[in-house]
């Protein structure tokens, strides 16, 4: 009876029950879907664009711009093509970015570290800072800057000055460029001379330290070199640097090297908005470590600022990392609100007014997007690298 | 400082004992203290007197601004241009109607132990869209119609920032169930779509909904720049969501979807009726946490031509007839943002403690 049964049923579930095949056809459904609607994007784009008379390729990239663009780091004029302002603006975007991670990353780990003062004050004060920043959107805080700040700076002509060299109005903070002269190379010679022995001597005094237990201060004798040699060089070949020193011509200041307001506002900005959430990362990741951390290299008659160094912060780093990284991506990211006060970055230069003058939406947009796609795999890739070096090493 | 915990101050400690453990408990904090507080205490009086004993909050024109501190007339004269926008006077009551509706919805969320809580929270996810639908552009019902392009202030900030939310719940819901699917395309989708969505900024995804979302659509189909602005915000926002959900996901422990299984649950049953509940529960804070950052960054539609709260201010205070208001709007917007961002946040602190309990392995 029992063995009846069992033979009379069939040998596996219906075809339609099977896992297997419910899983493959899910999945040719969902390919086919892609593809369809990838296909029906595609040919309305492209019929779109023949009604509007819009050409497609990357043609353009090489017509010429026609417009100036207010900083730039290569030389660029109107003449040159809208391929040189793509890279105009990416430098401006990388330029932002770097500056604000560095002054974002130092205000953060300050305030982070003041957030857990045993002075009620500055603990008090850092979570005032922390929570009103914060809590106020980004571009906001970029328009008070820009708008309410540096643009109520008096005129060139009422500039402020430090000295006669410095000077900060409504068009910037100007300061004296630097031009090398014959004979610089000797100083460039003499850092790299620095920096090479400055290494040579932390791998010579670590091996000293294992083998004998004596400490050379190697921060500070690196730290003399590094600063003492270039000097001295730069004296030995008789000062080979000019100074360009800025100077107001009619309604302007002309010569010399300038912050412009739109980049410092940016910068500004995104530096104290960033510090807000790192500050909040390094309070969290301090109070990661256990205690009994501190208690035990307290024990081992470390003194209290080695026991932050070697102890707490290595240790803290590992939960650092992570978060860390992705507010660098979000800096980088942010910091395309630039184009809301006319800070040429690459979404104001090229996304803005390379996409209106030439009309090619989609390979522009396609452009811009891949390089924020790739500036975020790298962040994320030198990060993750960084995260392998500090994570735990387990036994 | 180099203390890894804040040293609480114990109830039983006499206030000076206090004073002199956490302000001057040595020669560098005596020396902190002294200089913050002198700096702090400098710079409170005058800005308590241009924030209130010298600012002007009443008048009938901006010449009545003439004191030397804020100018709140600016303000207060036009409230209601930030608070609607161009919306017609006469029926602004639709808009106010959805800000009490709101209100009821989300308000008792915050206090515990209010009757029918739950309730109300499903209605403010569920019902309120849809009763918002037809109130807010009108139309139908005998409603006048209001075209989207008078819509703007606090009212368009809130409408973008909700609708962001609600609409990316069930495609993030969706993205992050494919993000841990087994089948491999599905997956490799997912991911695709994830990444690529949270690895450019959202002024791009605007760029990209505002400039190349009509080539995309058939000739003759086309959406007012709002719903374009949405959709950019929806899809960009749906990625975000999804990575949040998929933390809740991962944190339900695999006993979970063994025993769904072993009672025969199929995949949508199992999802649906074991794992989803508790695990969107158990995201609840992280899901208010993305509505934050969405709400802060509903700004961004300014750039586009939108005029939420901070475009309908920055386009006032560059009017010629008042001068140099630009500062008491943007800490008025500031202000606004601030109140409903801390207010959250908090909210969200709790809640993460009260859920704190939940599964550790």
């Amino acid at each position: 009876m029992k063995n009846q049964n069992i033979d009379s049923r069939p040998a596996g579930p219906k075809p339609w029950y099977d896992p297997q095949v419910r899983s493959i056809f899910f999945q040719i459904v969902a390919i086919s879907l892609v593809f369809w609607a990838g296909w029906t994007l595609v040919d309305n784009t492209l019929s779109n664009m023949e009604s509007r008379g819009i050409s497609t390729g990357f043609g353009f990239l090489g017509e010429s711009a026609g417009f100036g663009i207010i900083m730039h780091l290569i030389p660029f004029d109107a003449t040159m093509s809208y391929g040189r302002t793509f890279f105009v603006g990416l430098l401006n975007t990388l330029l932002v970015s770097a500056m604000g991670i560095v002054t974002a990353t130092i205000i953060g780990f300050v305030v982070g570290v003041a957030r857990l003062s045993t002075n009620w004050l500055v603990a008090k004060l850092a979570l005032t800072y922390i929570e009103v920043i914060r809590n106020i959107p980004l571009l906001l805080q970029i328009f008070f800057w820009y708008f309410a700040v540096l643009r109520n700076l008096p005129s060139p002509r009422q500039t402020m000055d430090v000295g006669d060299w410095l000077f900060l109005n409504n068009r910037g903070l100007y300061m004296p460029e630097p031009f090398a002269q014959d004979g610089f190379g000797l100083v460039y010679g003499a850092l790299t001379v620095a920096i090479i022995g400055t290494v040579a001597l932390r791998r010579w005094s670590r091996k000293r330290q294992l083998e004998t237990g004596e400490i050379f201060p190697v921060f500070k004798v690196g730290v003399g070199l590094i600063v003492g040699l270039p000097v001295i060089a730069y004296f030995l070949a008789g000062q080979p640097l000019q100074w360009e020193i800025p100077e107001l011509q009619g309604f302007n200041f002309g010569g010399g090297f300038v912050i412009i307001p739109e980049l410092a506002a940016l910068w500004v900005a995104l530096s104290l908005y960033t510090a807000s959430f790192i500050a909040e990362i390094v309070r969290s990741g301090i109070l990661s470590v256990s205690k009994g951390q501190t208690e035990a290299s307290k024990a081992l008659g470390l003194p209290a600022n080695l026991t932050l160094r070697l102890v707490v912060i290595p240790q803290a780093m590992r939960v650092i990392i992570p978060p860390l990284t992705s507010q660098y991506l979000n800096l980088v990211k942010n910091s395309s609100l630039a184009t809301a006060i006319g800070y040429p970055d690459l979404v104001a230069v090229f996304m803005g007014t390379t996409l209106n003058q030439t009309g090619q939406a989609v390979e522009v947009v396609a452009i811009t997007m891949a390089v924020y796609l790739t500036i975020s795999l790298l962040i994320s890739l030198f990060m993750n690298i960084y995260n392998r070096a500090v994570a735990i090493k387990e036994r | 400082m180099t203390e890894s915990e804040v040293q609480r101050p114990k109830k039983a400690l006499a206030p000076v004992k206090w004073i002199r453990s956490n302000l001057f408990s040595s020669w560098y904090n005596t020396l902190l203290t002294v200089v913050i507080g002198y700096l702090v205490l400098t710079s409170i009086a005058p800005l308590m007197n241009w924030l209130f004993l010298e600012a002007t909050f009443t008048g009938a024109e901006p010449s009545d601004c003439a004191g030397e501190g804020a100018c709140w007339l600016f303000i207060n004269q036009r409230l209601n241009f930030f608070i609607y926008g161009f919306y017609p006077d006469d029926l602004q009551w639709r808009v106010d109607a959805m800000f009490i509706l709101l209100a009821v919805a989300f308000v008792p969320q915050f206090i515990e132990g209010f009757p029918a809580r739950k309730w109300l929270g499903i209605f403010g996810l569920t019902g309120l869209p849809v009763i918002g639908f037809f109130m807010i552009p009108g139309g139908l019902f005998g409603l006048e119609p209001v075209e989207s392009s008078k819509w703007g202030g606090l009212m368009l900030t809130l409408i973008l920032a909700y609708i962001g939310i609600i609409a990316s719940l069930p495609i993030g819901t969706l993205l992050a169930l494919g993000r841990r699917s087994e089948m491999p395309v599905i997956r490799g989708l997912s991911v695709v779509f994830i990444e690529v969505w949270r690895a450019v900024p959202l002024i791009t995804v605007l760029f990209m909904a505002s400039v190349m979302l009509p080539l995309f659509l058939p000739e003759g189909m086309s959406f007012e720049k709002l719903a374009r602005a949405l959709i950019g915000i929806t899809l960009w926002q749906s990625a975000y969501m999804a990575e949040v959900i998929r933390g809740g996901l991962q944190a339900i422990p695999r006993g979970q979807y063994e025993a769904a299984s072993a009672l025969g649950l199929g995949y949508w049953k199992k999802m649906g009726l074991v794992i989803l509940p508790q695990a969107l529960t158990m995201v609840i804070p992280g899901i208010v946490n993305t509505f934050i950052s969405l709400f802060k960054d509903t700004t961004l539609v300014l750039i586009i031509g939108l005029f939420d709260i901070l475009g309908t201010v920055q386009s006032t205070v560059t009017d010629p007839a008042w001068q140099n208001v630009a500062v008491e709007g943007y800490v008025f917007v500031a202000f606004c943002f601030w109140v409903f961002c801390f207010g959250i946040s908090r909210y969200s602190q709790n809640l993460e403690r009260k859920l704190d309990t939940g599964h550790k392995t």
